[in-house]
């Protein structure tokens, strides 16, 4: 019985190509980058009292800036997933143009973010500020950093779809950016809602 | 090859837009809340928190596809499950030990 299972599972392993493993592979690293975010949050909650008679969040932050950030990569989102399924389905024209649109969104998102920090240093209110800032700064800015790599990657891809068209191996890197980019909108829900949301609730 | 034995599998459109929809109305709510302040602060807090981990559930299941009736999504959701034990104790354990200790040394 149970080597008859183990065979059924070797059997399974030659037909499959290692577009699952390599996706897998990709979604560990997910969860190590996970724990870097996690490790940055729990610096950041312990550092956002302490504001050194500078500004605190409810004094800063505009939340209606942040809910049209937030809808910029929530709309990202949804058009990755039109450009995977495209992906799938072997239709280059719709992978690329869905892939443009998640380009602008997240481009839309990382100029409102870069507006918001320039706008804050401008007011003196920059990472050397206060505790309080440098958490902010270090927070929100390394999710920017990995949405802007997503970004540079996104192009790359583009570039290789037009080039190759949708060969399996394409298409699983189209899976892992599509892995990568869905997580960072999850990150982001914890972002606005601890740092901005809670931040605000006075 | 049939289509079944391809690494990914075609999820199709139905699941984005429900999860979109749904997303949607996750974050509308709690920025709403805030942006209102129709409640009281601990009872806003609850609820915005309460409403980033259904939508953060709501992400995993209908953007990242976890799941745990295929296999690659059970191997997925598991490795999920360990981070998120990993990360409450880093974040709970850090966050609770300091601010004890910060009371103390404020008492």
């Amino acid at each position: 019985m149970s080597t008859s299972v183990m065979n059924h599972d070797a059997h399974e392993h030659e037909h499959h190509d290692s577009g699952s493993t390599t996706l897998f592979g990709f979604w560990m690293y997910l969860m190590t980058d996970c724990i870097l975010f996690a490790s940055v949050f729990a610096t950041y909650a312990v550092l956002f009292m302490n504001t050194a008679g500078g500004p605190a969040g409810h004094d800063i932050f505009e939340l209606d800036y942040v809910l049209i950030e937030t809808f910029a990569l929530l709309f990202s989102s949804i058009t990755y997933g039109f450009a995977m399924i495209g992906a799938n389905r072997g239709n280059k024209q719709v992978t690329l143009l869905w892939l443009a649109v998640t380009f602008v969104l997240g481009a839309v998102f990382i100029g409102m973010e870069i507006n918001e920090f320039a706008h804050l240093i401008h007011e003196g209110f920059g990472p050397q500020r206060s505790a309080f800032l440098t958490a902010f700064f270090s927070l929100v800015g390394m999710h920017g950093l990995h949405v802007t790599a997503g970004l540079i990657w996104m192009v790359a891809l583009m570039l290789e779809v037009k080039n190759r068209g949708l060969s399996p191996r394409t298409v699983t890197r189209v899976g892992c950016l599509s892995l990568f980019w869905h997580f960072l909108d999850v990150v982001w829900i914890c972002v606005f809602t601890v740092v901005y949301l809670m931040g605000t609730v006075q | 090859m049939s289509q079944h034995d391809q690494a990914h599998q075609d999820h199709g459109i139905k699941p984005y837009v429900i999860g979109f929809v749904l997303a949607v109305i996750l974050t509308v709510i709690p920025f709403w809340l805030v942006m209102s302040g129709s409640m009281d602060k601990v009872t806003t807090l609850w609820t915005i928190v309460i409403f980033a981990v259904v939508q953060i559930a709501v992400h995993l299941k209908y953007f990242l596809h976890l799941s745990l009736t295929t296999e690659e999504g059970k191997m997925n959701t598991f490795t999920f499950l360990f981070s998120a034990l990993i990360i409450v104790l880093v974040v709970g354990l850090s966050v609770w030990i300091l601010y004890a200790s910060n009371a103390m040394m404020m008492g």
